[in-house]
This record gives C-alpha cells, sequence and structure tokens, in this order.
C-alpha cells in the first residue's frame, strides 16, 4: 500500500506516525510524510524532520519526506487524491477539559474531502 | 478550542436553584438535586447503562474504568453538578466544568428510558440557576449539528449559537 501521513509535530501526530510505520514494516508499504506548521505545536516544520529522521532508525521503511503550506487540508487532499495513494493516514481530535471530543479543521477537511480512504488516528 | 468566543450581550432570565422536585410528563415525581460525595455510584450505575447511540462526542466513556476516570474529571471539586432522581436510581446528570481558558463547559446527559418527559429540559435549567448561585456569568458548550431535539433545549432556556464552522456547534449563555 502506498500510504501519505500527514505530520505537524503534535503528540495525535506522533502515535500516527508510529502506527503508520509499525505496519508500513511489516506489510511492506511506502509511506510518504507530509510536513505542515500547526500554530498550535511549538516544534518548527525543520524540527519535526529532524526528529523524524532520527525516529525512523527504528524502523527498515523507505520513507519520503515533504514540506507543506498554505491550506493543508487541500494540499494533502489534493497530493492523496492526485498521486497514487491508497491511503491518508492523519490525527486529529482533542478533548476538552470536560471530555468531548472535536476534531481539527484539517482531519475535518480531509475526511469530507478526500476520495481516498482516510485512517484518522486519535 | 476557540478562545475569542463570543457570548450574548443580554443575560438570560433566572433559573430555578436546586434542589427542587417536579412531575415529568409519565407523572414520575423527579427529585433535582446538586451532588453529593455519596452520588457517585448511583452515576456509575447510570452511565453503565447509558445507550450508547446517546454518547455524544467520545463521552459518556463505555468501559468502567473510563467512565470512572471521567467522572473523577467532572465531579472534581471545581465543577457545578446536578442529578436528577427516580428514587434511588440516577436518571440524568447535568455538569459545568472549567476548561482551560477561564470560561465554563456544560453537558448533559438522560437515561434513554426517561427522555422526552421533559426532565432534561429541568435538569439544564437547575444547573444553570445553580451556576448563578455560584456567581458564574458565562457558559459554553459544543452539540453535534445533526442533534436537533439538544439544540431546540439549548436555545429554549437561552443559548444561543456562537460557532458553526466545525462539526459541532458551539453555543453559549449569559447567566447574569
Amino acid at each position: 500500500m502506498n500510504v501519505l501521513l500527514g505530520h505537524d509535530g503534535s503528540e495525535g501526530s506522533w502515535d500516527a506516525f508510529h502506527q503508520t510505520l509499525e505496519r508500513a514494516a511489516v506489510a511492506g508499504d511506502d509511506v510518504t510524510i507530509a510536513i505542515y506548521d500547526d500554530t498550535a505545536v511549538d516544534a518548527t516544520p525543520e524540527e519535526i524532520e529532524q526528529q523524524v529522521e532520527s525516529e525512523l532508525d527504528a524502523y527498515e521503511v523507505d520513507v519520503e519526506i515533504r514540506h507543506i503550506d498554505g491550506h493543508v487540508g487541500g494540499m494533502l487532499v489534493e497530493m492523496v487524491d492526485s498521486e497514487n495513494f491508497d491511503r491518508l493516514v492523519i490525527s486529529g481530535g482533542k478533548r476538552s477539559t470536560l471530555g468531548k471530543i472535536r476534531l481539527g479543521s484539517v482531519a475535518e477537511f480531509v475526511v469530507l474531502n478526500s476520495e481516498t480512504p482516510v485512517t484518522l488516528v486519535r | 478550542m476557540t478562545v475569542n468566543r463570543t457570548y450574548p450581550d443580554e443575560p438570560a432570565g433566572t433559573f430555578p436553584r436546586p434542589s427542587r422536585t417536579i412531575t415529568d410528563k409519565e407523572g414520575r415525581e423527579i427529585q433535582i438535586r446538586a451532588t453529593e460525595p455519596d452520588d457517585r455510584d448511583a452515576l456509575v450505575e447510570m452511565y453503565t447503562a447509558f445507550d450508547p447511540s446517546d454518547r455524544a462526542q467520545g463521552i459518556p466513556p463505555v468501559k468502567e474504568y473510563a467512565i470512572d476516570n471521567w467522572l473523577d474529571t467532572v465531579l472534581a471539586e471545581d465543577c457545578l453538578n446536578v442529578i436528577a432522581w427516580d428514587g434511588e436510581e440516577a436518571v440524568g446528570h447535568s455538569m459545568l466544568v472549567p476548561d482551560n481558558a477561564d470560561a465554563y463547559e456544560l453537558a448533559i446527559f438522560v437515561l434513554h428510558t426517561y427522555q422526552g418527559a421533559g426532565i432534561g429540559t429541568e435538569l439544564l435549567k437547575t444547573l444553570l440557576g445553580h451556576v448563578q448561585e455560584h456567581d458564574i456569568e458565562t457558559v459554553w458548550l459544543t452539540v453535534e449539528r445533526w442533534n436537533e431535539p439538544a439544540i431546540e433545549l439549548y436555545k429554549k432556556v437561552g443559548f444561543e449559537v456562537c460557532g458553526a464552522e466545525s462539526f459541532e456547534i458551539e453555543m453559549s449563555i449569559r447567566l447574569r
């Protein structure tokens, strides 16, 4: 399978990253990681890429890294639908203190607009 | 979370304070009162019996340990809770929980066998009365956009839509 993973450096993105790579190592997936900036996350896209590179050592998987900015949801959907991807993996969904889950805007956009299957990790 | 949330300019009216007893549309005597420490077990029982299709945005949790953890959060000292009782059985629960941005989020759950009897409306009003007793000015909530009965209920007591750009509608009310 050819998988596109959206990554903004959030805790949820790291969960999605590890789940995707664990699966890829077993199933032989090709993985592309699209890194983008989220104002709610401290790490810059460059710092995220550095950490991705070092975490990748634990997996024997070939990974392509790209950077996207602008309307991230739209960019992800365009990439996943126009290139030869089988799946888009993204994290999203924060709980309020009370406990209610709310989807982030990127997650919501891709779930509604992607024609390629989306895996939402939360 | 929306930080620049808007609230209505005018306060809603005065709401009834707990404790109070109402007669629901089925003729049942329902007591509505503020939570006491001993009430926790009855809430665990209510949420264990909760119809999964009545869950909203991930709560109440399904597994008992998760219900337990969640109740730790919403029954904490800085929260306000009221429960509707049919005798010894908790049949409805409404809660106000401070978020991490100096605002207060509200939620309400009524056991499916007690829905449609007017209990939710009275439970919600009583929580808002309890909130007024504690001098809290504004409250917000989110609701799934397809949950029209809930949206109607919130509007009826004075909530106004303040955000509708995502899956959930955000509503707020001014209490004083």
